[in-house]
């Protein structure tokens, strides 16, 4: 097949299906960093043209990373349902985009889809989609997941409270989590990064993520966002373990710059779900995998054999999904400006992350975040959180104000959250909801005034833990 | 049911953990909006970091001519030549100018035992407060255990992965990396350590070790340096760095056994 056009008697020429995939790409820092982009607006189009009329099975059968040197193009192949393909196999990539977007693909046929598409076919989409596309094709999809609670149902919209410390202190950690428990945030995780990726840390703070839980009843999950093998470690020596967390790449080169690979992540994901069974919880489910994403990962690591970083962070779903995850979030505007420039890019990115991933079946949420060298601020992130809302995303991040206090960058906080329910008319998982309604921080489907009593018996908790 | 805890004896601990923690918590609410005075506050911490981003090193004037003259600091740069070209292209940071890598050779003994190399990474400020205690720190610690200390130097516009190259050019055992780390709303004064055993060109994450947040409010500087000097220890003892090394701290693990316990 050859992958040329004319646009207005220009002719366009692209050597072969990378070059097309990356050229067809809106204008990102990264791109132009691998030394890929479209080097005019004229070519990008031309690269559009030429990506529509692709038919999706030319597209499965050319992997843009040859299989014999890359495990996660084995796993991709591994796991295409080629039977739940055939149906669509004639479609091109321009077809797909209207199929996507009918309104007569309802959520359950999409749903239908997930195993039929690989994630170079999800990427190829994505490049012809308008921003609005992308929010209306994923509001269409919910992915439903569940651990000590169900996340992902029409009207609910989950956020994971992030109350990281700079020093690990665990009362400090504790505390911001009863101020985000406070505004009704938590349902999708109480989730800690440490400063310090120790074992003894880890456990601490496993320790005492669980305490609050136990002693109060919340029907949420807790996670340590360490190294899957310092997570693991912590275990052996008696850490609960509810989520086991690990960032990921769409190549096999990347994830090795991470210390993982496909074999770690699945001993891993066997070792946690044995170790539910040890204990006595009430799951609702058995989804014990966090991912955190980002598109620009692998080029970062120099690990992204000349292929995009929107086709990569698709890649990346294809590994997460294959582990059944209970949470997955693109990290979109963490990775700074060499990979995505500014607010233009960081919005459009996040709206393509989380597309993909809800086409590929993930429960996809995301931090809708910046960094201080980033031609982006708050306003920025106010913009992506009401189109990601919108959009059916299943979880935003909750920290104080915004403000990482460890990790130095800003996220959505427990404001945002309670913002965004509130225009949207959306709740907290349905468990969590119903605890928070018994502890009086929920009245009437309204939050009760921050001097409540539940303040003070949860502080008391902090009290007691810390 | 909710079961609620009996009431410690304590003296409030809570407001201890309160002033022990910077986050901006229980900051009230307008709606669901902050308070005006949590809004501008957040702007112009914003603004403060924004600013600081941009800030250009200068080496004599910010260290001071005594710090660099008494522990015989020189300065180099990276193949970056501007802050905008450092910021877009990390991988000009990651590596040493020509010249950089001439004077290096000339001006360092190959094979310490412990070398520290200085870098202005997103925050000047950082540098400024931190390494002039730090590095004072490092070298009495090397000396203590008979440990050969590089000649330090310091680069600009420098991006972790700059390791590699001095790797390559000195080789050390353990290389330190002491790093301006990207200026958040709290502080611009936050420093990394990133340390590597015997770095060498396309070594990755996962061969480093990091220790992060040494600032006021986070790892105080003197237990910074024993962190280093451990866990540069520990690299020397197992020949290797990066995620199969990890920090151990006896007294942590004795309040996770407490905790424990306490159930």
């Amino acid at each position: 097949m050859s992958y040329s056009t004319t646009v207005r008697g220009q002719r366009f020429s692209f050597a072969d299906l990378r070059e097309v995939f990356a050229k067809a790409n809106e204008d990102k820092s990264g791109d132009r960093l691998a030394g890929i982009a479209a080097s005019s607006e004229q070519e990008r189009v031309a690269a559009k043209l030429v990506l529509a009329d692709i038919p999706l099975s030319n597209i499965v059968a050319n992997p843009l990373i040859d299989p014999a040197q890359d495990e996660v193009s084995r796993l991709i192949l591994e796991t295409h349902d080629q039977a739940a393909f055939r149906p669509l196999a004639h479609l091109t990539v321009g077809e797909l985009r209207e199929y996507v977007l009918d309104e007569d693909q309802a959520s359950d046929r999409l749903g239908a889809l997930h195993w039929a598409i690989v994630p170079e076919v999800a990427a190829a989409v994505t490049k012809l989609m308008s921003n609005k596309d992308l929010v209306t094709a994923a509001s269409k999809i919910r992915n439903i997941t569940r651990c000590r609670n169900t996340m992902g149902q029409p009207g609910v919209l989950g956020i994971r409270v992030q109350p990281n410390h700079p020093a690990d202190d665990l009362g400090g950690i504790l505390l911001s989590a009863v101020d985000g428990l406070l505004f009704g945030c938590g349902d999708a995780v109480i989730g800690v990064n440490p400063a310090t990726d120790s074992v003894e840390t880890v456990s601490r703070i496993l320790h005492g993520l669980q305490r609050l839980i136990e002693v109060y009843d919340i029907p949420t999950q807790s996670c340590c966002l360490a190294h899957i093998s310092t997570q693991l470690d912590s275990l052996e020596r008696g850490a609960p373990v509810d989520l086991l967390f690990q960032s990921i790449a769409g190549t096999e080169a990347a994830n090795t710059s991470f210390g993982i690979n496909l074999n770690i992540l699945r001993e891993g994901r066997e070792r946690v779900l044995e170790h539910h069974q040890s204990r006595e919880v009430a799951w609702v489910g058995d989804a014990v995998m966090y991912f955190e994403t980002g598109q620009g990962s692998a080029l970062s690591a120099n690990a992204h054999h000349g292929v995009d970083q929107l086709t990569l962070e698709a890649r990346t779903y294809g590994v997460a999904r294959a582990f059944a995850p209970f949470l997955v979030n693109t990290v979109v505007g963490f990775i700074g400006p060499e990979y995505l420039y500014d607010e233009r890019q960081i919005v459009r990115a996040g709206l393509e992350d989380h597309f993909m991933g809800k086409l590929l079946g993930l429960p996809m949420g995301c931090d809708v975040c910046y960094t201080n060298h980033a031609q982006a601020d708050q306003n920025s992130a106010d913009n992506l959180l009401l189109l990601l809302t919108a959009a059916g995303c299943n979880y935003f991040m909750g920290v104080p104000c915004t403000d990482d206090v460890m990790l130095s960058y800003q996220s959505t906080s427990f404001h945002d959250a309670l913002g965004a329910r509130q225009l949207f008319g959306l709740q907290p998982a349905p468990e969590f909801l119903a605890w928070l309604e018994q502890m009086d921080i929920v009245r009437n489907g309204g939050l009760v005034t921050s001097d409540s009593s539940a303040r003070q018996r949860l502080e008391e908790g902090v009290r007691l833990i810390a | 049911m909710m079961k609620t805890p009996a009431t410690s004896d304590n003296r409030d601990p809570l407001a201890a953990i309160r002033t022990r923690t910077p986050a901006r918590i229980f900051t009230g609410r307008s709606g669901s909006a902050y308070r005006t005075q949590t809004q501008l506050s957040l702007r112009s911490d914003h603004a403060s970091a924004r600013d600081a981003v941009q800030t250009d090193i200068d080496w004599e004037g910010d260290l001071g001519p005594d710090f660099l003259r008494a522990w015989d600091v020189f300065a180099v740069s990276s193949q970056a030549r501007s802050k905008a070209g450092y910021l877009m292209r990390p991988d000009l940071g990651r590596r040493l100018s020509e010249q950089a890598q001439a004077e290096v050779a000339s001006r360092c003994a190959v094979g310490a035992d412990l070398q520290v190399v200085i870098g202005d990474g997103l925050s000047v400020a950082a540098v400024i407060r931190q390494v002039p205690h730090l590095l004072p720190l490092l070298h009495a610690g090397a000396e203590k255990r008979g440990w050969r200390f590089g000649r330090p130097f310091a680069v600009r516009y420098c991006r972790v992965g700059v390791l590699n190259d001095i790797g390559e050019l000195l080789a050390p055992a353990v290389l330190v990396l002491l790093i301006g780390e990207r200026p958040g709303l709290l502080t611009a004064e936050s420093l990394s350590a990133y340390m590597a055993y015997q770095p060498r060109s396309g070594h990755t994450d996962a061969e480093r070790n990091l220790i992060s947040n040494i600032h006021a409010h986070g790892v105080a500087v003197g237990e910074a340096a024993d962190r280093i000097l451990c866990l540069a220890e520990r690299m020397r003892r197992a020949q290797l760095s990066g995620v199969a090394v990890k920090e151990e701290f006896g007294v942590l693990a004795q309040n996770a056994t407490s905790l424990l316990s306490d159930k």
